[in-house]
C-alpha cells in the first residue's frame, strides 16, 4: 500500500476540498465614495451590520462619509435614526447634502442609554440606517448593536474615538480616518482582508 | 336571525381570579355580615379540599387552613360582565346583557366575516379563555332560547326555528329560566320538561299561572321580543384592581398593569378608536396615590404596544409606599388611524413599527428625546435650524457651504490663528427683529486637521468664534 498518495488525486477524487473565500453577494449599499466601494470586498457598507468608524476629533469628515447613503435611504422614504450627536445637526447642511429631513430622527439621550436607543432602532426593522456615538461602549455593548443590526437588517455606523482601535471589536467593517496624511484606513472587513489605505480628501 | 349567548357560570370567581398569578392552592370568594361570613364561589382546589358555595367561612377555614379569600363585590360583578359585552361588541353591532352572568349577541350577520358557525364559536372560546373566563355557548334563533340552551348544552347549535322546539323540549323545567312560582308547581303536576309545557293549552297555562310564564314561554319560540337590555359602549375607560395586601415590588405589578392595558385594548378596539392618553394611579394605604400619566404621540391599541410603553415607565418611576390598588383610566378615546403597510413590505418578521418605537423610545428616554430636523429660510445660522417645525416650502437659496454639526452657542477660538481655507463669508442681517448679527464666517483648519466655521467680527482677524464643524 502506498504511504503517500498525491494531492492531485485526492482533489480529483472530492476527498478533500480546496479552502476558498466565499463570494459575497454583491453590496446593495454603496458608499458613494467609488474609491472605497472598490476596496471594500462588499463593494460597499455592509449590509444589515455594524460599521465603527473611528476618528481622532470631531470634525474631521466623518459625516462625509455617511451622508452620501443617509441621503440615499432618506430619499427612497427610509428610516434614519440619528442618535446622539455630539452637536445639533445644522438643518441646511444636511439638506444641501441632499437628505430628505423628513426621514431623519434625532434622538437626544444621556450617555449611559446610548447603546440601548441604538440597539432598539436598529432591532426594530423599522430604521435603514442608525447614526450613533455611543461613547465609552465595550466589546459587549458594540456585539449586541452588531447583533440588533443583523436582526433589523439595518446599517448601523458607530463613531468612536481612534484611541478605542487598541481594542476588538465585533462591526463587521472598522475604518479610521487619518487626517494628517488624508486617507482612510480599512482595519477590519468581513468577507476579505483590509484593503490599503484609500485617499480621501475632506471638504 | 341568530343569535349567540356566551354563559359565564363561574363570573365572580373568574373575575377575582384573573386579576392575580395563576394560583392552585384553595381560593374563594366571601360575603354577608361579618359575624357571619359565608363562601359564594370556590375554586377547584378549594372544591377538592371539600369546601363548597353557601359554607360558613369558619367551617370552611377549619376544613382548610391555608384558604386564600377575598371579599364578593356585586358591582364588581356587573362591571365584568360589561367587560364581557365590550369585547363581544367587536363580533356583532348587536349584544345585549342578561345579568347577571350572560350575555347575547346577534350572531347571523357575523357569520359572514368570522366564518361559519365552528370556527366562530371557536375562535370566541379561545379569545374569552385569554381574558381568563370560563364560559358555556350556544347559539339559537332567539335570545331567549340562546340563554336557556347555552345554561344546559354548552355547545349546544340551533340554526333554525323549526328545530327549536325539539331542542328546547328536553330541557328541564326547572332549568328553563321560568317564572319562579311555574318552575316549582309545575314538577309537582308532572311537567318535567319544556316540551311537555308547550304542549299544554297555553289559554289554561296563562289561567293557572299568570301571564308571566305565557310570555316567557313566546319568548323562548321567540315570538315576543326578549327582555334584555342591549348594550352600548361607554366613551371611556375605567379599570381597577385591589389587593387586600400592599405589593412593593415592580415585577408584581406587572401581571394586573397587563390585564388592565388588556382590557383597556379590548374596550378601544370594540369602539373602533384608538387611545392617545391614559393614566395609571398607584393608590397606597396612608399617602397620596402615584399618577402616571402616559402620553402617546399618536392613538394606539394594541395591548402589547399600551404594556410596552406603560412597563417602560413604570420602571422609571418610584413607588414611596406598598401599593394595594391600580387604575388605569383613559378619559377620551380618539379615533384610530391604522398605518398602511406594503403589500410587498421586505422588512424583518419581528420588526416593530416605527410608531410603536418611538413611543419605545419616549417612555425610556423622556417625552422630548425623539425631534425631527427641520430647516428654517431664516439667514442667521442660529435660526437656520430647528426642531420638531414645519417643513419649509419651497426649494432652499443656494448658500456658500455650511458645516454639517452647529454649536448651540458660540465659543471661543482661542490658540494660534488658524489656517483660514475659505472666506470671508460676510452675514449682515436680522435687523428686522432686534436679533441682528455682523460677522464674517470663514472656514478654517484648526492643528489636528478639524475644519472649523468661525466667525469674527467684520474687517478683523482677531476675537475668533467657532460656530460649527465640517464633519
Amino acid at each position: 500500500m502506498h504511504a503517500s498518495t498525491s494531492l492531485d488525486t485526492l482533489i480529483r477524487e472530492r476527498r478533500i476540498w480546496r479552502g476558498r473565500p466565499a463570494a459575497l453577494p454583491p453590496g446593495t449599499q454603496p458608499t458613494g465614495l467609488a474609491a472605497l466601494d472598490a476596496a471594500l470586498p462588499t463593494g460597499g457598507w455592509p449590509e444589515a451590520s455594524l460599521t465603527e468608524i473611528l476618528i481622532p476629533a470631531d470634525g474631521v469628515g466623518e459625516l462625509q462619509l455617511v451622508l452620501p447613503a443617509v441621503a440615499r435611504l432618506t430619499q427612497r422614504r427610509r428610516r434614519v435614526a440619528v442618535v446622539a450627536p455630539p452637536y445639533p445637526p445644522y438643518a441646511p447642511a444636511w439638506r444641501a447634502a441632499g437628505v430628505d429631513l423628513c426621514w431623519l430622527t434625532l434622538i437626544a439621550t444621556q450617555c449611559e442609554q446610548v447603546a440601548w436607543s441604538m440597539e432598539q432602532c436598529l432591532r426594530s426593522g423599522s430604521c435603514a440606517a442608525v447614526l450613533g456615538w455611543p461613547a465609552g461602549a465595550d466589546d459587549t455593548a458594540l456585539r449586541r448593536l452588531q447583533v440588533a443590526a443583523n436582526t433589523g437588517q439595518a446599517l448601523g455606523f458607530a463613531f468612536r474615538d481612534r484611541t478605542a482601535l487598541g481594542n476588538a471589536s465585533p462591526a463587521a467593517l472598522r475604518i479610521e480616518i487619518d487626517v494628517t496624511r488624508a486617507r482612510l484606513i480599512v482595519h477590519k472587513c468581513r468577507g476579505g482582508n483590509p484593503p490599503p489605505p484609500i485617499a480621501f480628501a475632506h471638504a | 336571525m341568530a343569535w349567540a349567548c356566551v354563559l359565564l357560570p363561574s363570573l365572580a370567581l373568574d373575575g377575582a381570579l384573573r386579576n392575580r398569578p395563576p394560583l392552585d392552592t384553595p381560593f374563594a370568594l366571601v360575603s354577608g355580615p361579618v359575624q357571619q361570613r359565608r363562601l359564594v364561589a370556590v375554586n377547584a382546589a378549594a372544591r377538592a379540599a371539600g369546601l363548597h358555595p353557601g359554607q360558613r367561612l369558619a367551617t370552611a377555614q377549619a376544613i382548610c387552613r391555608d384558604l386564600a379569600t377575598a371579599g364578593h363585590d356585586p358591582h364588581q360583578l356587573a362591571a365584568n360582565l360589561a367587560l364581557i359585552a365590550a369585547w363581544a361588541y367587536r363580533f356583532s353591532a348587536e349584544v345585549a346583557l342578561a345579568p347577571p352572568r350572560a350575555i347575547v349577541l346577534e350572531a347571523g350577520k357575523s357569520l359572514g366575516l368570522f366564518g361559519p358557525w365552528p370556527r366562530f364559536a371557536g375562535r370566541l372560546r379561545q379569545e374569552l379563555a385569554g381574558l381568563g373566563f370560563r364560559h358555556q355557548i350556544a347559539l339559537a334563533p332567539n335570545p331567549c332560547a340562546a340563554k336557556v340552551l347555552a345554561g344546559v348544552h354548552d355547545g349546544a347549535c340551533v340554526p333554525g326555528a323549526s328545530a327549536l322546539e325539539r331542542a328546547l323540549a328536553d330541557i328541564p323545567i326547572t332549568r328553563a329560566g321560568l317564572p319562579p312560582a311555574a318552575a316549582d308547581a309545575l314538577p309537582g303536576m308532572g311537567v318535567r320538561t319544556l316540551g311537555q309545557l308547550l304542549a299544554l293549552p297555553r289559554a289554561a297555562l296563562q289561567r293557572r299561572f299568570g301571564a308571566a310564564l305565557i310570555t316567557t314561554l313566546e319568548q323562548l319560540l321567540g315570538q315576543q321580543p326578549a327582555p334584555f337590555t342591549p348594550y352600548r359602549p361607554p366613551d371611556h375607560f375605567v379599570g381597577r384592581i385591589e389587593w387586600p395586601f400592599g405589593v412593593t415590588n415592580h415585577t408584581t405589578l406587572l401581571f394586573p398593569l397587563r390585564r388592565l392595558l388588556g382590557d383597556l385594548a379590548a374596550c378601544v378596539a370594540a369602539r373602533d378608536s384608538g387611545v392617545q392618553q391614559f393614566s395609571v394611579r398607584f393608590e397606597h394605604e396612608h399617602a397620596a396615590p402615584t399618577d402616571l400619566t402616559i402620553g402617546l404621540l399618536a392613538p394606539q391599541r394594541e395591548a402589547a404596544a399600551l404594556f410596552d410603553i406603560a412597563k417602560l415607565r413604570l420602571e422609571r418611576t418610584a413607588l414611596p409606599h406598598p401599593v394595594i390598588a391600580l387604575g388605569v383610566r383613559a378619559a377620551t378615546l380618539p379615533p384610530f388611524v391604522p398605518t398602511g403597510h406594503d403589500l410587498f413590505d421586505t422588512r424583518p418578521a419581528n420588526a416593530i413599527p416605527w410608531e410603536q418605537l418611538r413611543e419605545r423610545l419616549r417612555a425610556r428616554l423622556g417625552e422630548h428625546a425623539v425631534h425631527r430636523l427641520a430647516a428654517d429660510p431664516d439667514p442667521r445660522p442660529e435660526r437656520a435650524s430647528a426642531y420638531d417645525t414645519p417643513a419649509s416650502p419651497g426649494d432652499p437659496p443656494p448658500l456658500p457651504p455650511r458645516p454639517t454639526w452647529l454649536l448651540e452657542r458660540p465659543i471661543p477660538l482661542r490658540g494660534p490663528t488658524p489656517h483660514i481655507l475659505a472666506g470671508p463669508e460676510r452675514l449682515e442681517t436680522g435687523w428686522w427683529d432686534g436679533g441682528d448679527i455682523r460677522r464674517d464666517y470663514y472656514i478654517v483648519e484648526i492643528g489636528n486637521g478639524q475644519r472649523a466655521w468661525a466667525f469674527c467680527p467684520p474687517g478683523e482677524r482677531t476675537g475668533w468664534m467657532l460656530h460649527g464643524w465640517f464633519a
